[in-house]
């Protein structure tokens, strides 16, 4: 099965990604400049954290207009299973792959900490394994990670459970205290935490299986692993 | 042709808030002696510089060039534009 991490100019969460989907879950992954097309057996995409040029002008939409954003729309039109974290989540909206707008957070500060998220779609790609409502701790990093929607778009999202993660408190001011959500299909994921820090028992001091399960349920899906 | 600069203004829409324009305000101007200011909202200012063959021309080039790139995002941003002979 082969997931494809995207690597803009300045993402810098790529290869912790890249080890956690080859080093701990033994998928073959490959790093996709994004200047350059995907090729048309990928099974998955992931959109990796960082800082695409510098988050210029907002984050992520520079990085929205990269080539290589086409061919994530038209594999997310097929149905293909796309994560973007915390910068590629911003990426994912900016392009409109994913509603809303992520703001920087009401502190204004870069935010860089452990947070407890709930589980709020367990039909995803990424949280098939999950039970609903369970717990996430899981570290954020981000200075523009306050999701918003107006009330209108909330009541959508709510109704066609897009809503796919929540911070169990108040983080950073995010609307509804969203944390991640999916696109109508559900196939299309963004989350502003870090799961590619927490799967790993040396570097999660609390509890690395929660996260775990974002990427089980990932070759569960794909039928890998059952 | 003729050159203009043009200013475009991105700010949050009304009902958005800015914590930054908030602090400024707060913390700042009515901490000192300047009690007759109510409101500070901060934006963000881009300079063009562009050809064009006449002012309205270069102001819905601007826009345009805003709209179809997303240099403002409609969802929670504004964008006044203001022309001048550069």
């Amino acid at each position: 099965m082969k997931v494809g991490v995207v690597v803009f100019p300045g993402s810098n969460c790529d290869r912790d990604m890249y080890h956690v989907l080859s080093d701990v879950f033994n998928l073959n992954a490959q790093y996709y400049w994004h200047e350059k097309s995907l090729p048309k057996n990928i099974d998955a995409i992931i959109l990796p954290g960082g800082f695409s040029y510098g988050d210029r002008l907002r984050a992520g939409i520079i990085a929205a207009h990269s080539p290589i954003i086409k061919d994530v729309q038209k594999m997310a039109e097929k149905g293909i299973p796309i994560l973007g974290v915390c910068n590629g989540f911003q990426i994912l909206v900016e392009s409109g792959l994913l509603p809303g707008v992520l703001l920087k957070n009401e502190s204004l500060n870069f935010m860089c900490e452990w947070t407890n998220l709930i589980v709020e779609n367990n039909k995803t790609p990424f949280t098939n394994q999950f039970k609903l409502h369970a717990r996430i701790p899981i570290p954020i990093a981000n200075g523009e990670g306050r999701y918003y929607v107006d009330d209108d778009i909330l009541k959508q999202l709510k109704k066609k459970n897009q809503i796919v993660f929540r911070y169990s408190q108040v983080v950073n001011g995010s609307s509804n205290r969203i944390a991640g959500v999916c696109n109508e299909d559900g196939n299309v994921v963004g989350m502003m935490p870090h799961p590619e820090r927490a799967v790993e028992s040396e570097i999660n001091p609390i509890d690395h299986k929660p996260s775990s399960l974002i990427f089980e349920s990932l070759l569960v899906k794909m039928g890998v692993k059952n | 042709m003729t050159t203009f600069t043009v200013n475009v203004t991105i700010e949050n829409k009304p009902g958005i808030s800015d914590p930054e324009g908030d602090t400024i305000l707060n913390d700042l101007v009515l901490k000192g002696t300047h009690k007759t200011v109510s409101n500070i909202k901060t934006a963000k200012m881009l300079k063009f510089t562009i050809k064009e063959k006449d002012k309205k021309t270069a102001q819905s080039k601007v826009q345009e060039i805003c709209d179809e790139l997303r240099i403002y995002n409609p969802m929670v941003s504004k964008v006044t534009i203001d022309i001048f002979d550069a």
